[in-house]
């Protein structure tokens, strides 16, 4: 399968895929999940796709700030999500809203840090088990290996997961958290999202070898993924997820997909890909080719993928409706949350800013 | 009573927090097998076992990220960076994250992360190896900034910083880690965020942290000599900042003279001397000095004398004062 102009010269690689872009079985179709997991997957997809869009609306209307729409990764994020269990631990960059939803985040929640009422951890990290929105590159690949030794020192059989881009695979952090996970056999899935560009960078400008290679580089597997193919995608999470909570170590995923929309809603595609890249790669939509697949496969039928649309709609209109009624914070949670034992003086300037005055 | 010195007295404060809490954790480079380079964590390993005191990759974003996931999972992480030149890699995990965590969860989770870094001059050492990074954390919101003068001080310090809900960054005086105090080590006395004054007089008051708090006894000796007597302030920790002793000092001496050997610009002396004006500018009987390093990078071995502020500087500035 051609990965696209971005990454021609990868081409020959072998990547893991179970359903052609038309809908085609070509890969073992069991992986372990019955027929409702199978539906899930879909309505998980349609449900995302439909509120990403939603928020780009909301972000043309002012209701949000900066938005970073993952279209065209629906498959890449939820098959991986949904491969995790409960007790596993996600570490997103900032574009994982898709899997954010797979992993029961309230969106409205979620959508507080895009509505500008607070930082990237609005919802409760522990109790879903999904960190805080982390922008800076990378970063959050090192605290998923943290996460991950510390679970393996519980004795814990449970896994983190980290989400980054193709981009951030260039940052030291990327290689620190690798070294550092294969060193101590962490049970850490580092789950490269390749969409092809980091902002206007094409991969082949941002690295010279396939980013699945380096994991030869730190002594752990590497499996590169059809990331448009949620069935592939959820069966290479799977088999990290299981390998890693035996306390067999750590797994690099390259899942190669594509980035339909702008990086944000303050990017320009067009000043740097054309319209027919976009073209070729909307052609290999991850959610009509799943959809496909079930119908000729028959476990889904015609009225619920309609029921599905339908869902979401109605979903979508819910999380609206609390999106564009979010409170701003009160005044005073400016100095709430910074110190568990705030300094004195900080403890004075929380009075002078309330007006109280400092006797 | 016995002797101890600030590597002794430290490496004591690791073993009684490991013994206390099962969930401390001590790591970094070199720290295992060797004990550290200072010998700081001497016999941890073998006390505690690999599971709780390890070495890690050199790679100290990857040492400072690894704390944040580590709080997450439950864990109280004690950190060492090898060398305060050495620990600016680990800069955009400590900014970005562990300062700004606790927040961005809105409270949800605690960062209780210790960073110890070996710091400050007077060791004759190669460049990168005599920093003065604390103003860099200082104006980092969201971290606790702790610099012990002495052994005694050194142990309820660190024990008070590993217990600390917050995370703090430990800057070591490497140049005082063979001096020796006697006393017994006990965690009673003040916490973070008091200053102490470890002597009296009505003339002058020298606030200094770190290494510099000997050098303004020191200094005070001599100055005793001329009759001019100096309350000497121990800050303990920049963030809090005792910001009511510095007052007190202030007012009660109507002069005060800041010791560093970070740089002069922007240091801790500037937030000093501001916090005075606001606090107790009527009583002041002379302008606030500052002796501290130059603007310029550390010093070669042979001129650190030149850099770093000596007995002879903090007298000249005290004899100024007191003249004003």
């Amino acid at each position: 399968m051609s990965a696209g102009e971005h990454d021609d010269d990868q081409d020959d690689l072998r990547m893991l895929a179970i359903i052609a872009p038309d809908g085609s079985p070509i890969g073992e179709v069991d992986v372990g999940l019955d027929h409702g997991g199978l539906r899930e997957l879909l309505r998980l997809m349609v449900f995302a796709r439909r509120l990403d869009r939603e928020c780009m609306v909301l972000q043309r209307e002012g209701e949000l700030t900066v938005y970073p729409p993952f279209e065209g990764q629906e498959a890449a994020q939820i098959g991986s999500a949904f491969a995790l269990s409960s007790e596993d631990f996600v570490f997103p960059s900032f574009r994982e809203l898709a899997a954010a939803v797979v992993r029961g985040v309230d969106p409205v929640e979620y959508l507080r840090y895009h509505r500008g009422t607070w930082h990237g951890g609005p919802y409760d990290p522990l109790e879903r088990r999904f960190a805080p929105i982390c922008v800076p590159l990378a970063n959050q690949i090192v605290h998923a290996v943290g996460w991950a030794m510390g679970a393996k020192l519980d004795g814990k059989a449970a896994c983190s997961l980290a989400y980054f881009g193709d981009g951030s695979a260039s940052e030291g952090d990327f290689h620190e958290a690798a070294n550092f996970a294969a060193v101590f056999g962490a049970p850490a899935i580092l789950f490269c999202q390749n969409n092809g560009w980091a902002i206007s960078v094409p991969l082949a400008e941002q690295t010279a070898a396939p980013i699945v290679a380096r994991a030869v580089g730190y002594g752990i597997p590497g499996v590169r993924v059809d990331g448009n193919d949620v069935l592939a995608v959820y069966a290479a999470t799977k088999a990290a997820a299981d390998r890693a909570r035996s306390g067999a170590g750590p797994t690099l995923i390259e899942a190669v997909t594509y980035r339909i929309g702008p990086h944000t809603t303050s990017d320009d595609p067009s000043r740097y890909r054309s319209e027919n890249e976009v073209a070729v790669w909307r052609e290999r939509d991850p959610i009509e080719r799943y959809r496909r697949y079930l119908l000729a496969a028959g476990i889904a039928d015609e009225a619920f993928t309609r029921s599905c649309e339908a869902g979401a709609e109605e979903w979508v209109a819910g999380i609206r409706a609390g999106v564009t009624s979010l409170p701003a914070p009160a005044p005073d949670e400016l100095f709430a949350f910074a110190f568990a034992r705030p300094p004195e003086r900080l403890e004075r300037q929380r009075r002078e800013a309330g007006g109280i005055g400092d006797a | 009573m016995p002797e101890v010195t600030m590597a002794d007295a430290l490496n004591s404060a690791l073993r009684d927090a490991l013994a206390t809490d099962v969930r401390t954790l001590v790591f970094g480079e070199d720290v295992g097998r060797l004990g550290g380079i200072f010998r700081v964590t001497e016999g941890l390993q073998e006390e505690f076992g690999r599971a709780r005191v390890f070495d890690t990759p050199a790679a100290e974003a990857g040492i400072a990220g690894i704390c944040v996931g580590l709080a997450l999972a439950g864990w109280r992480p004690v950190a060492e960076m090898q060398f305060d030149g050495f620990s600016y890699p680990a800069l955009d995990q400590i900014i970005c994250h562990v300062a700004k965590y606790r927040m961005r969860a809105r409270g949800r989770v605690e960062m209780p992360i210790v960073i110890r870094i070996p710091s400050f001059g007077g060791m004759r050492g190669k460049e990168h190896h005599g920093e003065s990074p604390e103003t860099y954390f200082a104006h980092t919101a969201g971290l606790k900034v702790v610099a012990p003068s002495s052994p005694l001080d050194a142990y309820r310090l660190l024990r008070a910083s590993i217990d600390d809900p917050d995370p703090v960054i430990f800057l070591e005086p490497k140049s005082r880690y063979r001096a020796t105090e006697e006393g017994e080590l006990t965690t009673e006395g003040p916490g973070l965020g008091r200053a102490r004054v470890l002597r009296e007089g009505n003339d002058c008051t020298m606030i200094a942290y770190g290494a510099m708090v000997s050098r303004c006894l020191d200094a005070a000796d001599t100055l005793a000599a001329e009759a001019i007597r100096c309350r000497v302030l121990d800050l303990r920790s920049l963030v809090p900042l005792d910001v009511d002793a510095i007052a007190e000092s202030a007012r009660a001496t109507g002069r005060v003279v800041v010791v560093h050997d970070a740089p002069r610009t922007l240091g801790m002396g500037a937030e000093i001397a501001a916090t005075i004006m606001e606090e107790a500018f009527a009583d002041l009987k002379a302008p606030v000095e500052r002796v501290t390093g130059y603007d310029v990078p550390y010093a070669p071995a042979s001129l650190e004398h030149r850099y770093l502020p000596s007995v002879e500087r903090i007298g000249a500035a005290v004899r100024r004062i007191a003249r004003f």
